[in-house]
C-alpha cells in the first residue's frame, strides 16, 4: 500500500465510481444496523386494518407508512431495513468464511505446491464445472433451509475464487527476499505462511472479498426468493419479493421495493469493488 | 529546395491533463528522390512523433498539429482528409515499426495482412494479391512462401516477423520508406541481415528512405545524410561523411564520442551523455540542450539557435549553435 | 488441432466426474438419503427398507462406483411424482430450457457487445457514460425482480405480452430478456475494456498506416482481437446463464429443466432434483468445450502451439 491510509483515502475522494459506492454502502450499512432504533414499526407487526397500503409521502403523519404495507399491514420500510440487516450479514458471514477457508487453501496450495497444489487446484476446477446457483440449489436442498446453512452454501460457491487468486500471489510472494531468508533461518512453514505470506495476500483477499460480497447478496436474494433462504416471518429481501409476487398486480410496491433495495446494494458494493481492485492491482480482473 | 517530401515548420503538441508536451518543434527539412535520411536522437526527442504525425497517425486528441506543411507528391499532406491520407498511408508511403512481435496482428495469416494493402491500393482481387503476397515473401527472402503466407505471426522468428513488416510495407512499391527503429528489438546478426534487405530493396525499387534509430553505427553503414534530433528539433544536419568526420552541434558531437572509431561501422547504442532530458512540458527559452552542455554559452541560455548552414563545412551541413565547435574543441586540445 | 481438442475432451470427461461426484457427496454425506428420495411422510418402514435397497450399507468406495455407474447410463431413480425415471421427466423438458438459454446468449451477445463496441469507440462522451452505466445497473439488477417489474409493466399493465409459459415467440421474449441482462451487462463492459487495451496495440497502428478502412481496421484488427477476452467469458457467463434460468423458468412458468427442479424440490422428489441438476450441469461442461474450441478457432496462438 505504501502511501498508507491517507493515499488510499485520497484517491478514493478523488475516484467517482468508488466514491458513490463506499458511501452508498457505509449508508447502508448504518441504516440497516440502527434499523431497531428508528422510529419504524417492527418487521413482524402486523396490522390488519393498514394493509396493502400504497407509498405515501406525508410522512409527518402519526403512522404513515412510507413505503406502504405488505397484505398483511406489516411496514415496508422497516421490512426493508431488518431485512437489509439480514442480507448484509449473512453475505458478510459467507464472504468472510469463504475467504478464511479459500486463503487458507490458497496459500497451501500455492507454498507447499506439487501434490497439494495440484489436488485443491482440480478441485476448483471441478467446483468450477459447477454452475453456482446449481450448486447452492443442490446443497441446500440437502441440508434444509436455514440462516446457517445458508452461510454455509453460499460460503461454499465463494472459497474457489479466494483460493485461486491467492495461490496465484502466494506464489510470487514465496521467491521474494524476506521469504527466501526466512526459509534459510529454517523457519517453520507454518510459521513462513502465516507471519510472511498471509499479510501479503490479505490486500488482493479484500478485492475479491468486495466483488464476491455482491454475488452472494444476489445470490442469498435468489435462494430466499426459491424459499430455500431465509424463512418466514423473518424478512429478507429476496423472501419479500416472492411474498409480493401474488399481489403484484395490485400493489406493486410489495415486490418492487425488495427489488431496487437489491439493486442498489450490490451496485454500490460493485462499484467499490470495482475501484478497489483498479486500485490494488488491475491484473485481478 | 524541392523533393520528394518537403518538411516545414512541422510544429506537433500533446494536450495532457498535465500540461502540453511540446513534442515536435519548427521541424524542416527537405528529402531528395532515392535519398536516405537517418533520423536520430535519445528517447523522446520527437522522431517517431514527426514522422507519424505527418500521416495523421498520431492519437488526437491529445495530439495537435500546430503549425507546418508536409508537402509530398505536390499536395500538402497536412490538409488532406482523412480519406486522402488513407489514399497515401501503406501506398505511396510504407511504414516498418520497431517491435516485430507486436505490430503484426496475432490472429490473420501472414498472407493476408501482406494482401491487405494489396487489394486496398492496387485494386487486386484477393487471389491475385494472395499471389503478389508470394512474390513479396521471396522478394524479402523468406523460403517456401506459398505455405508460409498461410502461417500466423507467432510461427515466425523475430527477424522474419520484420520481414514481413517490410514486405509489407513495399507491397505497393512505395516512393517512400519510413522505417521506426526497425532493428532496435532484433539481436546484432539479424540486424545486419535486415539492413542488407533493404539497402537491395531501395537500390531495385528506387524508394527513399527515413531510417529512424538510436545506432550511430547503422546510420553509417545506411544513410546518405544524417538528421540529429534534440527535444523535438533538428539540432544539426548534414551528409553522413560530414557529421561523422566534423560535427558542429555538441549534443552530435557527444554521440559520436561513444563510437571507438567513428570510420568503422560499429553496431552500438547512443552514447549517454548525462543529465536529464529537456522538459517537454515547459520547453527552456534558450537551447534545450544548454543545460547538459559544457561548452555552452551564456547566449544558450537565452535564445534559441535557428538552423543555418554550418561556417566553413560542405555545402548542405546545417547546425543550429551558437558557440563554434571546432574553435573550442581545439581550444580545449582534444579535437579528434 | 487434434492433440487440443483431445485434451479438452479429456477436461470435459474429468469436469463431468466431478459433477457426479459433488451431487454424490452433497446427497450421501449432507443429508439422510433415504430421508432426502423418499417423499415426506414415509414410514420408517419404508426409509429402512429403502435404505437397504441403496445399499448404505455398504462400503462408500462401493456406493460411489454404483452411483457414477447408474449416473452413467442416466439412471437417477423414479421420480414418485411422475411415478416414471427423473431423467425422463427431466430430458422432455430439456428442449425448452436451451430455447431460453440459447436465445438469452444470442441476444446477450447482440446487445452486449453492441454496447460495448458503442462505449468503446466513443470515449469520454456522454454516450459511454450513459451505456456504462446502464451496464452497471444491468449487473446490479435481480433476475428474479427483473422479470417480475417486466411482466408487471408489458404483460399486466401494456398487454404486449403473456404473462407465462410458452409456445410463441411473444412468449420466449420477456424471459429471454431477463435472462440476457446480466450477460449483456457484462460482455458491454468486457468488450468496453477489451478494445480499449486493443486500441493500444501496435497492430492496430500497423493496420492504419496500411491505408485500410476504417470498416476493414474496425472488423479485422480491432473486433476480432477483442472478441477473444469475451469468449473465455462466455464460459463462465453460461454458468451465470443457466443458473439464472432456473429463477426465469420459475417467474415466467417456463416449462423448463429449472422449473422442474424447483418443483421437485418443494415436493423433495430428490430423484428429480438430481436428473435435473446433472442435466443441466453436463450442458454447462459441454457449452464450455465448445466455447474452448471457438477459442481455439479464434485465436490461432491457442490452436496452433
Ligand atoms: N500520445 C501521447 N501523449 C502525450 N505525449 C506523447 C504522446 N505520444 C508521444 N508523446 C511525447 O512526445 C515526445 C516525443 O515522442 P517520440 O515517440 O517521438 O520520441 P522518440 O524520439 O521516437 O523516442 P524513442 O526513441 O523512445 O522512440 C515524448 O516526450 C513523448 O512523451
Ligand atoms: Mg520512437
Amino acid at each position: 500500500m505504501g502511501g498508507g491510509t491517507g493515499n488510499f483515502l485520497r484517491a478514493l475522494a478523488a475516484s467517482k465510481g468508488g466514491l458513490i459506492g463506499a458511501v452508498l454502502l457505509l449508508a447502508f450499512v448504518l441504516l440497516t444496523a440502527a434499523a431497531p432504533l428508528l422510529p419504524v414499526p417492527g418487521p413482524t407487526q402486523s396490522n390488519l386494518r393498514a394493509r396493502l397500503q400504497p407509498p405515501t409521502l406525508s410522512l409527518t403523519e402519526i403512522g404513515a407508512h412510507p413505503l406502504g404495507t405488505d397484505n398483511i399491514g406489516r411496514d415496508m420500510l422497516s421490512r426493508i431495513l431488518h431485512g437489509g440487516q439480514l442480507t448484509l450479514a449473512v453475505g458478510a458471514a459467507a464472504v468472510v468464511l469463504g475467504g478464511v477457508v479459500g486463503v487458507l487453501l490458497g496459500i497451501v496450495a500455492g507454498y507447499r505446491g506439487g501434490m497439494w497444489d495440484r489436488v485443491l487446484m482440480r478441485l476448483v476446477d471441478i467446483q468450477l464445472a459447477f454452475p453456482l446457483m446449481l450448486l447452492a440449489l443442490i446443497i441446500a436442498a440437502a441440508l434444509g433451509p436455514s440462516v446457517r446453512n445458508l452461510i454455509i452454501v453460499l460460503a461454499l460457491t465463494s472459497w474457489t475464487r479466494y483460493a485461486r487468486i491467492v495461490r496465484g500471489q502466494t506464489l510470487a510472494v514465496r521467491e521474494r527476499e524476506f521469504v527466501q531468508s526466512a526459509r534459510a533461518i529454517a523457519a517453520s512453514p507454518w510459521r513462513i505462511m502465516t507471519r510472511h505470506i498471509l499479510p501479503n495476500v490479505m490486500t488482493p483477499a479484500l478485492v475479491v472479498a468486495t466483488l464476491e460480497l455482491a454475488r452472494v447478496i444476489i445470490l442469498e436474494a435468489a435462494l430466499s426468493f426459491l424459499g430455500l433462504g431465509v424463512q418466514p416471518p423473518w424478512p429478507s429481501w429476496g423472501r419479500m419479493l416472492a411474498e409480493g409476487r401474488t399481489y403484484m398486480a395490485s400493489a406493486w410496491w410489495i415486490a418492487a421495493f425488495p427489488g431496487l433495495a437489491i439493486m442498489l446494494t450490490v451496485l454500490s458494493v460493485n462499484l467499490l469493488g470495482d475501484w478497489l481492485r483498479d486500485y490494488f492491482d488491475p491484473k485481478l480482473k | 529546395m524541392s523533393g520528394i517530401l518537403d518538411v516545414s515548420g512541422l510544429t506537433v503538441r500533446f494536450d495532457t491533463p498535465a500540461g502540453t508536451v511540446h513534442a515536435v518543434n519548427d521541424v524542416s527539412y527537405s528529402l531528395a528522390d532515392g535519398e536516405t535520411l537517418g533520423v536520430v536522437g535519445e528517447s523522446g526527442s520527437g522522431k517517431s512523433v514527426h514522422v507519424l504525425a505527418m500521416l495523421g497517425l498520431i492519437a488526437r486528441p491529445p495530439g495537435r498539429i500546430a503549425g507546418g506543411s508536409v508537402t509530398f507528391g505536390g499536395r500538402d499532406l497536412l490538409t488532406l482528409s482523412e480519406a486522402e491520407l488513407r489514399d497515401v498511408r501503406g501506398g505511396q508511403i510504407g511504414f516498418v515499426f520497431q517491435d516485430p512481435m507486436t505490430s503484426l496482428n496475432p490472429v490473420l495469416t501472414v498472407g493476408r495482412q501482406i494482401a491487405e494493402p494489396v487489394i486496398r491500393h492496387r485494386g487486386l482481387s484477393p487471389r491475385q494479391a494472395w499471389q503478389r503476397a508470394a512474390e513479396l515473401l521471396d522478394l524479402v527472402g523468406i523460403a517456401d512462401p506459398e505455405r508460409r503466407l498461410r502461417q500466423y505471426p507467432h510461427q515466425f522468428s523475430g527477424g522474419m516477423r520484420q520481414r514481413v513488416m517490410i514486405a509489407i510495407a513495399v507491397a505497393c512499391n512505395p516512393k517512400l520508406l519510413i522505417a521506426d527503429e526497425p532493428t532496435t528489438a532484433l539481436d546484432v546478426t539479424v540486424q545486419a541481415q535486415i539492413l542488407g534487405l533493404v539497402r537491395d530493396l531501395k537500390a531495385r525499387m528506387g524508394m527513399s528512405v527515413i531510417w529512424i534509430t538510436h545506432d550511430m553505427g547503422v546510420v553509417a553503414g545506411l544513410a546518405d545524410t544524417v538528421q540529429v534530433m534534440y527535444g523535438g528539433r533538428i539540432v544539426e544536419r548534414g551528409p553522413v561523411r560530414a557529421i561523422f568526420k566534423d560535427p558542429r552541434n555538441a549534443y552530435t558531437w557527444g554521440l559520436l564520442r561513444a563510437l571507438p572509431d567513428h570510420g568503422q561501422r560499429v553496431q552500438r547504442r547512443l552514447h549517454q551523455i548525462e543529465g536529464q532530458p529537456p522538459d517537454l512540458y515547459a520547453p527552456p527559452k534558450g537551447d534545450p540542450f544548454a543545460p547538459r552542455n559544457p561548452f555552452a554559452t551564456p547566449r544558450c541560455f537565452e535564445q534559441i539557435p535557428p538552423l543555418v548552414p554550418a561556417a566553413g563545412a560542405v555545402p548542405g551541413h546545417l547546425v543550429a549553435a551558437w558557440y563554434d565547435l571546432p574553435r573550442l574543441l581545439a581550444q580545449r586540445g582534444d579535437a579528434r | 488441432m487434434i492433440r487440443f481438442l483431445l485434451g479438452r475432451l479429456g477436461e470435459s470427461a474429468l469436469a463431468v466426474l466431478g459433477v457426479v461426484t459433488i451431487v454424490f457427496i452433497v446427497t450421501r454425506l449432507l443429508g439422510d438419503p433415504a430421508i432426502l428420495m423418499l417423499p415426506v411422510g414415509a414410514t420408517p418402514e419404508q426409509l429402512a427398507s429403502f435404505r437397504a435397497e441403496l445399499g448404505i450399507d455398504r462400503p462408500l468406495v462401493v456406493q460411489y462406483a454404483d452411483f457414477l455407474w447408474n449416473a452413467v447410463r442416466g439412471d437417477f431413480g423414479r421420480s414418485f411424482q411422475h411415478n416414471r425415471p427423473a431423467i425422463e421427466v427431466v430430458a422432455e423438458r430439456m428442449p425448452a430450457t436451451l430455447e431460453l438459454a440459447s436465445s438469452a446468449i444470442a441476444l446477450g451477445l447482440l446487445i452486449g457487445g453492441g454496447a460495448g463496441m458503442i462505449a468503446a469507440m466513443n470515449r469520454g462522451t456522454a454516450l459511454e457514460v450513459f451505456v456504462m452505466l446502464l451496464a452497471l445497473l444491468g449487473q446490479a439488477t435481480p433476475v428474479f425482480w427483473l422479470g417480475l417489474m417486466l411482466i408487471l409493466f408489458f404483460a399486466v399493465d401494456l398487454g404486449w405480452f403473456p404473462t407465462g409459459g410458452a409456445g410463441t415467440f411473444w412468449h420466449l421474449a420477456l424471459p429471454a430478456l431477463t435472462l440476457a441482462t446480466f450477460t449483456s451487462a457484462s460482455i458491454a463492459r468486457l468488450l468496453r475494456s477489451s478494445v480499449i487495451d486493443v486500441l493500444r496495440e501496435d497492430y492496430v497502428r500497423t493496420a492504419r498506416a496500411k491505408g485500410l478502412l476504417p470498416r476493414t481496421v474496425m472488423v479485422w484488427h480491432i473486433a476480432r482481437n477483442a472478441l477473444i477476452p469475451v469468449a473465455t467469458m462466455v464460459g463462465i457467463l453460461a454458468g451465470e446463464l443457466l443458473g439464472g434460468s432456473v429463477i426465469t423458468e420459475t417467474v415466467f412458468a417456463w416449462p423448463g429443466v429449472g422449473r422442474v427442479i424447483i418443483q421437485a424440490i418443494e415436493v423433495k422428489d430428490f430423484p428429480v432434483v438430481q436428473a435435473g441438476i446433472m442435466m443441466i450441469a453436463v450442458t454447462f461442461v459441454s457449452i464450455n468445450f465448445l466455447v474452448d474450441l471457438l477459442y481455439g478457432v479464434l485465436d490461432p496462438r491457442i490452436r496452433l502451439r
